[in-house]
């Protein structure tokens, strides 16, 4: 049955993205917001706008530079010193004012510790629906739905959420799953700038300090262009160090499974999969790993799977493009050894 | 000093199974277990009781059979326990879930005012991670999401210093009580059950509240009603790729030669970054 649209949600108009940074640095996935936006936007005929946070004009100046080379057709400002490090509660305040008064009718996020923080918080004030960790967004054209894609049971099953009888729409989407957009530098944008009152006497939460990850580890895996993932089957976390040669010769990362991260063998920060990271290399060479559904998920989006596994049955056959059976202790440093000889050449 | 610790029952995921021909979920006999995100957070609320003799309340939403949870709870060393569970909860989303606990909270705090609330990082089910901000919020309690280890709290002057995971570090704040913390993950499991608090576990009384109990009378923001998501289709996902190559040689070196060929013939610059 078709659902009806209640006539005030008409009011809302324009597909929103909330662009993340910390210490001015944009999380990738806002980007990736910005690529599908503007295709949403397209299908429903209306404008792509991003949302830049920041404690200067300098920072925020620069990144609404960048949301509108990459898509964004309005940007709305908030330049507060109150803004400068993420704080849930007038990170909040300034979003919901924004929705209130701009009325867009669908805002993404990105499904990061900040702005899942920041969705569930604005969701819950505006009282509407929020998808969670969305791998695909698409449209329905005829009620101007959102439709979110979402993993469910580990990865075995997707499920399509809608949110039909509230504005805005809202969903979070994983990141490295939708692909960045070719930024266009000559592309020009309306600016608004959003004057918003935040006392920071009342705020109750200060942030004394920020120790930044000095290995980026996250940031290297989700840009890497190789990346050797390691599984249960490597059977000792020395033998990690077969995997990090090879991926050191391809300029590639080292990944894994839930299993090993376990184990302790690996950092958190690597695990690849459902509840690791999803990642998009240009090869994902896959050893000693039965290819699980929760671990696939992370790495449906790579260009070329390779399966090195001992098991000629092991189901991660089926989900790769090339394979090779064998014990990856002989593989993988007859693999070293060619590729040091083509260096050579 | 009270801490209440939100605990979900969730299928074990690691043992569903997806119907090969239909797509459809096999569900039977997928044992319940706690959600094992929340046994981290039940094991920080466990350390305000050895440090500052905390009272510990658990709490959850499902249906009667939830109470397995919360008798877990109990076995780790939580003293209380409740379970909000009526029908009229059925197909609640996060938003009309984060409203039954927020009001079952009110109760409990008008009882026993509550310091602090934890939750897990996200469930294995739903796995949002929605609902301990959406709780923090219509509580008017701090929200301090995705916390590493709480570093300091100080009773008498109501304030608490956390470190708190970011996408790019730890960030490190000073906020105040009441708030509601919900827990990263951690290297250190939980602590065994003590036996004593086993055989407490077994005899102690799981309050089972409804929702009249739980003070709502808002039919409109519980339930399917109160859920602004609809679930649309349920599908398999595709395999875009599959059965694999299987490259084949003489020696493991003639199978790599003929890996990386196929691989450089792919993608040309990856051959030139060879380092
Ligand atoms: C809620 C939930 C979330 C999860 N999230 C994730 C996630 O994010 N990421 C993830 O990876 N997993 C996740 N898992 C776990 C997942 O279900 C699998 O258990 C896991 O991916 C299996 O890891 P593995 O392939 O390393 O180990 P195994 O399944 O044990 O596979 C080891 C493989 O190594 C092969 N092997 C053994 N010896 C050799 C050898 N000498 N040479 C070559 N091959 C060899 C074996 O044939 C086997 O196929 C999750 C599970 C649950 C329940
Ligand atoms: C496959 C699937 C997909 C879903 N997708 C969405 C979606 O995108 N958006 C949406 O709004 N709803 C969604 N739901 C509904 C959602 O799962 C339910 O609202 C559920 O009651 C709570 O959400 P969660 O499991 O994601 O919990 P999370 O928000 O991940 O849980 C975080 C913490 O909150 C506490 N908590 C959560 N639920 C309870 C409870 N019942 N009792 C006590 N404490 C609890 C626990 O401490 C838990 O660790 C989905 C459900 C399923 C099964």
């Amino acid at each position: 049955k078709k659902p009806v649209i209640d006539p005030k949600l008409a009011d809302y108009r324009g597909v929103w993205v909330f662009v993340e940074q910390e210490e001015g640095v944009v999380h990738p996935v806002s980007w990736e917001l910005l690529g599908r936006a503007r295709i949403l936007a397209t299908s429903l005929g209306v404008e792509v706008a991003a949302v830049v946070f920041g404690a200067n004009d300098e920072t925020v100046d620069k990144i609404t530079g960048q949301a509108i080379s990459y898509g964004a057709e309005k940007v709305y400002q908030v330049v507060d010193p109150a803004l400068c490090d993420y704080r849930s509660d007038p990170y909040t305040d300034c979003l919901v004012n924004l929705v209130k008064k701009y009325k867009p009718e669908i805002l993404l996020l990105g499904a990061t510790s900040l702005s899942r923080d920041l969705a569930s918080s604005v969701a819950t004030i505006l009282e509407t629906g929020l998808t969670a960790d969305c791998t695909e967004l698409t449209i329905d054209v005829e009620n101007r739905s959102l439709e979110a894609t979402r993993p469910t049971f580990g990865g075995s099953l997707l499920c399509t959420i809608l949110t039909l009888n509230y504005r805005p729409q809202m969903a979070t989407a994983r990141p490295g799953v939708l692909p960045i957009p070719l930024p266009e530098p000559d592309r020009k944008g309306v600016i608004i700038r959003e004057p918003m009152r935040i006392d920071e006497e009342k705020l109750i939460t200060k942030v004394l300090g920020f120790i930044p990850d000095p290995c980026k580890v996250a940031e290297r895996l989700s840009t890497a262009e190789i990346v050797v993932g390691g599984g249960r089957g490597i059977k000792q976390p020395g033998h990690f160090s077969l995997l990090r040669e090879l991926a050191d010769l391809l300029g590639g990362e080292v990944g894994g499974t839930r299993p090993v991260v376990q184990a302790g063998w690996l950092d958190t920060e690597r695990q690849i999969g459902q509840t690791g990271k999803t990642i998009r290399p240009k090869v994902y060479i896959a050893v000693g790993i039965s290819g699980a559904i929760q671990h696939r998920v992370g790495i449906e989006k790579a260009g070329m799977i390779v399966a090195i596994n001992n098991d000629p049955n092991a189901p991660i056959f089926d989900y790769a493009d090339l394979g090779i059976v064998g014990d990856f202790l002989e593989i993988i440093p007859a693999l070293i050894r060619v590729l040091k000889k083509k260096r050579a050449a | 000093m009270h801490a209440v610790i939100l605990v979900k029952q969730v299928p074990d995921s690691s043992q569903i199974r997806v119907h090969p021909q239909t797509g459809t979920i096999m569900r039977q006999g997928v044992p319940a277990i706690l959600n094992p995100y929340d046994v981290y957070a039940l094991e920080e609320a466990l350390q305000l009781k050895d440090k500052y003799g905390a009272f510990l309340t658990a709490l959850s939403m499902g249906p009667l059979q939830a109470e397995n949870a919360l008798r877990k709870a109990l076995s780790y060393g939580v003293d209380e326990a409740f379970l909000l569970s009526d029908r009229s909860f059925a197909g609640s989303d996060t938003l009309a879930t984060s409203y039954a606990l927020a009001a079952a909270l009110r109760k409990i705090d008008s009882y026993r005012k509550i310091d602090i609330v934890f939750t897990g990082k996200q469930t294995i089910d739903g796995d949002t991670g929605q609902v301990g901000p959406g709780v923090a919020r219509r509580l008017g309690f701090q929200l301090l999401s995705y916390v590493l280890e709480i570093k300091h709290i100080d009773f008498e002057k109501k304030t608490i210093l956390v470190h708190r995971k970011s996408e790019r570090g730890i960030q490190i704040v000073a906020s105040k009580i009441p708030c509601l913390i919900t827990v990263f993950e951690r290297k250190r499991p939980i602590r065994y059950a003590s036996l004593p608090n086993m055989i407490r576990a077994a005899r102690a009384p799981v309050k089972i509240w409804n929702r009249v109990d739980a003070g709502i009378e808002e039919l409109s923001k519980i339930g399917l009603k109160g859920s602004p998501t609809v679930v649309g289709k349920v599908f398999a996902p595709q395999n875009s790729r599959g059965p694999a190559e299987r490259l084949e040689g003489r020696s493991p070196e003639e199978i790599c030669s003929l890996l990386v060929e196929k691989i450089f013939e792919k993608f040309p610059e990856v051959e030139k970054k060879l380092s």
